[in-house]
């Protein structure tokens, strides 16, 4: 059977967050060098422009901006079910355990329990015990179990409870899992897909905060992605599925129960796209799972202060979608990374440092990057607030950006 | 049977035995009955008995392979000490009849998995010399394309999973192996073999578990050399008996100087694990070289004790005992057999000095699986579409 993938801007609908409707243009009609419009704000900064396009002074919405908050949906045309994000994550298990025998989940309450946080419901039931199963509490065994599996062909996808647990299974993941293909000279491959949720929850405390992104990015030969919405979530669950390298799947401890209508046939997100969630012309923000929403957020204020900020989410943390970002920065000049892991060695940092070596010509102000702090999650409720990223700063840094 | 392939196609060129040596016949496979040295000592299970069969040509064929392997490694020491190996290079010599009597009892689909002692295994599962020496080499021909090393000998097609070089993270890849010949229902079993040292890593007593919980075929094999690098066992396990390590999973200690020994607990513990789930085989064993070529392997132990084992138990003088008893070959002939082996194994060192190294445009290749979804795209990319397989 055949379908097609759904580009990055493909038209979904209303989530529960205010995010913009997307009707986003797919990428190959983004334009390469188009007029772009400066925003001058103030008086005393000096406004720079670029070839031929015009200076334009914003302070306030001259020009219709388009809505940062999303209007009721008016969406029929697209048939489709709405569904939460974990019953996304398991639609896209269950189709592609369907699909392919080779197809089988270990990790630890998968099976009789349902998941510890429902992903892998009713698969016990409909698969049996030899294909969703339920191990020990071992995840440095179980994991090297799986990838000593996906060397012979079978296609597990490890679990771990909690992202943070994975740091016990650091040495499979690293040298079996990203390198055995490489030092097998390609006579083995690795298809795992090792997910689980992560991030700062609420009040979870420090060991079940964390935020794993940072120290695998630098393993060879694996492949990141974060899903962030119930869409690319069952998509990008199907695409690591399929694809033939091990990739490792963050979701988010908060975004499980995201409602989110989503088409009815069978698609796949590309594992190396990035999303544009809301175009925009006056600074790109970059950003990927929870943070996302604080982004949106922050947006809808941001919009009413006059500015048109342009929201991708990497969705690919290894590698970086080069492409749209670097289309975006062409375009806009002013690049914000927030993101939720740690300041110190995060996702932001390599991505700073990537955007600095690829696109310096185009950049107007240096790359800002707002990261969590570099401390452990505290327990208590107004600490861990500040230890995220939240709206009102974002709006603080793009104020600062734009001037 | 799979050696004599291995010692026709390590040949080169396949010569019939008979011209080569006289009297006996290649096909000649007249059954004898071996007893082995040491009764086994078995736990949690009856051990099986110490009357091994098998066939004169077997028992020329062990010879053969076991000397084989043994020349391989002293040229590797050689090669190591003229700079053209580097980094790493941990030598199995001592410990060929581990390697021989596995062989013997098993098939291509049985999979082997082990650590960074590998080249003789590799060899035993099929490899050839070239491909060895190569990848030692580092040159293109090598069985990694010069990319593994030493420490990541590798062949998918004789189920050889390699070739690891962290202590212990092979044997829960081991049981992974097991569970995916179960979850396929192909009745073949994986051997995971281990150190002494490697015996007190955790991840070893998790995938027992998991192994026993799941009745998984796996075989875990310690070859016990008694010398965890430059720690003796005692130093490093409270209960050095590794076969009874596995506490409610059944163990066998095998004396692992006896190719037959071995071959006959192999051949027991396959028939276990495709019915019962996991067993422990102990080899003890012992290695002459040092953990690796940068150890002298005599600051922990005395030569005389090296010696001593050469003396008593070396597992190749066994096996020629045991020809020249049981009147198969005169001594000249074998001799001359490992002067034949020693041309061969020159030869496969010459061959493959002449490969070139690997190419630099294959520094990039392999880290990804070229694939959907999983180009990766720099600045300039163009096209991002993809249709569903």
């Amino acid at each position: 059977m055949s379908a097609i993938i759904h580009g990055a801007g493909a038209a979904t609908a209303l989530t529960t967050f205010n995010s913009k409707k997307l009707v986003a243009p797919c990428r190959t009609n983004l334009p390469a060098r188009s007029k772009r419009c400066i925003v001058v704000a103030g008086s005393d900064d000096a406004s720079k422009s670029f070839g031929s396009s015009s200076v334009l002074s914003v302070r306030r919405p001259q020009k219709l901006i388009a809505n940062a908050v999303a209007t009721k949906t008016d969406t029929s045309a697209t048939t489709g079910h709405e569904l939460l994000l974990f019953e996304a994550l398991q639609e896209g298990l269950e189709e592609e355990m369907d699909r392919d025998p080779h197809v089988c989940v270990m990790g630890e309450d998968v099976g009789h329990y349902g998941g510890s946080y429902k992903v892998t419901k009713g698969l016990a039931d409909k698969f049996g015990d030899l294909r969703v199963l339920d191990t020990p509490i071992c995840e440095n065994a179980f994991t090297g179990m799986g990838i000593g599996a996906a060397m012979t062909g079978l296609r597990p996808v490890i679990e771990g409870m909690n992202m943070g647990f994975l740091l016990l299974a650091f040495n499979q993941i690293s040298n079996n899992c990203g390198m055995l293909h490489y030092t097998s000279g390609g006579q083995f491959t690795i298809p795992v897909v090792i997910r689980g949720p992560g991030g700062v929850g609420r009040q979870l405390g420090a060991e079940h905060s964390q935020r794993l992104e940072s120290y695998f990015q630098s393993i060879p030969g694996i492949q990141m992605v974060a899903c962030s919405t119930p869409y690319n979530a069952k998509g990008l669950m199907k695409a690591a599925i399929r694809s033939e390298n091990p990739v490792i799947l963050f979701e988010h401890v908060l975004l499980y129960n995201l409602k989110e209508k989503i088409p009815d046939d069978d698609y796949i997100c590309n594992l190396e796209e990035a999303e544009m969630v809301r175009p925009g012309e006056h600074i790109t923000i970059l950003t990927y799972s929870r943070m996302r929403y604080h982004v949106m957020q922050a947006a809808k204020t941001l919009v009413n202060k006059g500015y048109d900020p342009e929201v991708i989410d990497i969705r690919s943390l290894k590698p970086f979608d080069l492409y749209t970002i670097g289309n975006s920065v062409k375009k806009t000049h002013r690049v914000l990374i927030v993101e939720e892991c740690m300041r110190t060695g995060g996702i932001g940092a390599s991505l700073t440092a990537a955007i600095n070596e690829n696109f310096h010509d185009y950049l107007d102000a240096p790359v800002m990057c707002l990261s969590s702090q570099d401390v452990p999650t505290p327990y208590a409720g107004t600490l861990e607030e500040w230890t995220v990223v939240q709206p009102a700063q974002i709006v603080t840094a793009v104020e600062q950006l734009c001037q | 049977m799979a050696l004599s392939r291995l010692t026709s196609r390590s040949n080169g060129i396949s010569r019939p035995l008979s011209t080569a040596f006289g009297r006996f016949i290649s096909t000649d496979t007249t059954p004898i009955t071996i007893e082995t040295s040491l009764p086994f000592t078995a736990h949690l299970c009856d051990p099986p008995s110490r009357s091994v069969e098998s066939s004169t040509q077997e028992l020329l064929d062990f010879f053969r392979t076991m000397a084989l392997m043994r020349r391989m490694e002293i040229a590797a020491d050689s090669l190591y000490k003229a700079k053209l190996i580097r980094g790493f290079c941990h030598l199995y010599d001592g410990q060929e009849a581990v390697a021989i009597g596995m062989e013997a009892v098993i098939t291509k689909k049985d999979a082997i998995i082990t650590a960074y002692r590998d080249h003789c295994i590799f060899l035993g599962r099929g490899g050839s010399l070239y491909e060895v020496f190569a990848e030692l080499m580092g040159r293109q021909d090598g069985c990694s394309k010069g990319k593994g090393g030493s420490m990541h000998f590798y062949k998918k097609d004789s189920s050889f999973y390699g070739g690891h070089g962290i202590v212990g993270a092979q044997v829960p890849l081991g049981c992974g192996i097991a569970f995916a010949q179960k979850y396929v229902k192909e009745e073949a079993v994986t051997f995971a073999m281990y150190g002494d040292g490697a015996a007190n890593q955790g991840q070893l007593f998790e995938a027992l578990n998991i192994s026993a919980l799941w009745d998984l075929p796996s075989i875990l094999v310690c070859e016990n050399n008694h010398y965890g690098m430059g720690t003796a066992e005692w130093r490093a396990a409270k209960s050095p008996s590794y076969y009874k390590r596995g506490d409610y999973v059944p163990g066998l200690k095998v004396d692992g100087m006896d190719a037959f020994a071995v071959k006959q607990a192999c051949k027991f513990a396959k028939e276990h694990a495709l019915k019962n789930g996991p067993i422990i085989l102990e080899m003890d064993t012992y290695r002459y070289h040092g953990h690796s070529m940068s150890d002298p392997g005599s600051t922990y132990r005395t030569r005389d004790e090296i010696s001593g084992v050469r003396q008593e138990r070396d597992p190749i003088e066994r096996i020629k005992k045991l020809v020249l008893s049981h009147d198969l070959a005169t001594e000249k002939e074998l001799k001359d057999m490992e002067k034949e082996i020693r041309k061969e194994v020159d030869d496969a060192i010459a061959k493959a000095k002449d490969c070139s190294m690997p190419e630099p445009s294959e520094l990039f290749t392999n880290v990804y699986v070229k694939g959907f979804g999983t180009k990766s795209f720099g600045a300039d990319r163009k096209e991002v579409k993809a249709a569903l397989p």
